[in-house]
């Protein structure tokens, strides 16, 4: 059971006193339950207009109802608890009003003590989402993955050798000089650029455009059909240097002269 | 005699598990530990008291662990980082970074060492394979916008890790110290040198000279094996812990 806080007991003990005096003040009517049902609607008249958090809606629906009532009160006696009658002063959270004296005819005691709108209280979470445990779920492809990567490398060793040619000669330069495969859209740059725009400029730019890019694309949607500029782009991009990769790495050769493989021969070590 | 020895057996099998010093070694929801069941509890203890798949949350999102939607690309860049360094240190036991000693250590080291050959080649082919699935890491990424808030600053860190495998990579190349890599690093670092306003200087600090020679090797040998791997460390560390505080992988699409 939840602790209820001081300033709502306090609140629903002077909201209960209240209606003690109001009953009391009633004293002289005949029947108890009429008194009540006179209390509740003395309460619900000063709290109704500014400060209640119930919708209009509802407000407008009690007093219909409680209009209907005194119009038969006469005739039925002890109708009072059957309606829904509004809370006492501070209504936005559930306060004690005073205990209903009478049952309604179908011996029910029916009182609408307040309306909460969703996420006053409780903060309810978004869409629950559907989970899987990591083990065994993950890690078993996980390690599947590794097992796979492993046998994979394992074999491709056993069968191809890492170069190693002959020992680094400074007084010997080999024709064609390559950079490592990575650079060698950077060596093709070079044949059509400044060394300065080739080796540092474009490749600076690069890096810095995929730094700024989720900071350029400020669109929200990762759903392809609404990416299809930057999707373009990005595969722009990537061909880019792929095409600048294999040309530089495959259709070099000596000087760094254009050289098909199948005609000039093959001028590529990994 | 069989069915004697079979019950001796789980005996002994049961006073070991049940013992202080095996139970202070395997926490619980491990699957050596006595009366381990399939059980939801169970799953969670795998992943929470294990050091090393505590990177993973207990539950993943359910499309989170199809093959297709990732590749494993993240994940085999990592594993191909652990092995290439588990094949280096091997390596380094039969290395010296000196232009004396280097190509006839990478040598003897294929010719005379068992299995040194195939570790070599291994770890060589790892490095190419690692620059490419880093690159094909960061493409699926970026096809299944997963750059986007709140990710953004970790695709940053990915870029950085990007870079960090190119100079890893790059580094080692010089090391077997043959023809290919002194002129791929010449070349390499000729670019370098056309870096505006202190370019040579640049170039300078990374040769440790005027031309590639021992100091060069050196200097490149702890660059590679030691200080740039320790960066791209702390920089993993950041990245597998920005993808569980940015909510998970991303999608689905």
């Amino acid at each position: 059971m939840t602790e209820i806080p001081e300033h709502l007991r306090k609140r629903a003990e002077a909201a209960r006193k209240k209606a003690e005096e109001a009953k009391a003040g009633a004293g002289a009517d005949d029947a108890a339950a009429a008194g009540s049902s006179d209390a509740g609607d003395t309460g619900a008249g000063a709290t109704s207009a500014g400060d209640s958090k119930i919708p209009a809606h509802l407000l407008e629906r009690s007093r219909a109802a409680k209009a209907r009532k005194a119009g038969g009160a006469e005739a039925s006696e002890g109708e009072g608890g059957g309606v829904a009658t509004i809370a006492p002063p501070g209504g936005a959270v559930a306060t004690a009003g005073p205990p209903p004296a009478a049952t309604g005819p179908g011996g029910h005691t029916q009182r609408l003590l307040t309306v909460v709108k969703s996420g006053s209280i409780q903060d309810v979470k978004a869409t629950p989402v559907d989970k899987v445990h990591v083990w065994p779920h993950l890690l078993a492809i996980e390690l599947l993955a590794s097992l796979v990567m492993t046998v994979f490398l394992l074999i491709f060793s056993i069968f191809v050798n890492a170069p190693l040619l002959e020992l680094a000669n400074p007084n010997s330069t080999p024709n064609p000089s390559k950079a490592p495969w990575y650079f060698l859209g950077l060596q093709e740059l070079l044949t059509m650029f400044h060394p300065m725009v080739a080796g540092v400029t474009v490749p600076g730019m690069g890096i810095f455009l995929l730094i700024l890019a989720p900071y350029m694309d400020k669109n929200p949607s990762n759903k392809p059909e609404d990416r299809k500029f930057a999707i373009s782009l990005f595969t722009l991009f990537l061909m880019f240097w792929a095409v600048l990769v294999i040309v530089g790495s495959f259709f070099r050769g000596e000087g760094f002269n254009f050289n098909p493989p199948w005609s000039g021969g093959l001028f590529f070590d990994l | 005699m069989q069915p004697k020895g079979k019950s001796r057996m789980t005996e002994l099998t049961e006073s070991v598990q049940g013992s202080q010093a095996w139970n202070s070694i395997f926490r619980p929801g491990s699957v050596f530990r006595k009366g381990y069941s399939d059980s939801p509890r169970n799953r969670s203890y795998v992943i929470m008291n294990s050091v090393l798949y505590h990177l993973h949350p207990v539950k993943v999102k359910r499309h989170a662990v199809k093959v297709s939607y990732t590749l494993c690309l993240g994940g085999l860049s990592f594993f191909l980082f652990i092995l290439l360094t588990v094949t280096g240190i091997f390596l380094m036991f039969f290395y010296r970074p000196t232009s004396a000693n280097a190509w006839s250590d990478i040598y003897t080291l294929q010719t005379s060492v068992t299995f040194g050959l195939l570790v070599r080649n291994m770890h060589r082919w790892a490095a190419h394979l690692m620059v490419l699935t880093v690159f094909l890491h960061m493409a699926r990424v970026f096809y299944h916008g997963a750059y986007k808030p709140p990710r953004e600053f970790n695709w940053v860190i990915g870029v950085i890790l990007l870079t960090l495998t190119l100079l890893l990579s790059f580094t080692g190349y010089l090391l077997p110290w043959d023809q290919l890599a002194l002129w791929a690093v010449t070349v390499g670092t000729n670019m370098m040198g056309y870096t505006p306003v202190f370019g040579q200087q640049v170039r300078f600090v990374l040769l440790g000279g005027k031309v590639i020679g021992t100091d060069t090797l050196l200097r490149w040998y702890v660059l590679h094996v030691l200080f740039v791997p320790f960066v791209t460390v702390i920089f993993l560390a950041i990245h597998f812990w920005r993808v569980r505080k940015d909510g998970g992988i991303s999608g689905p699409l």
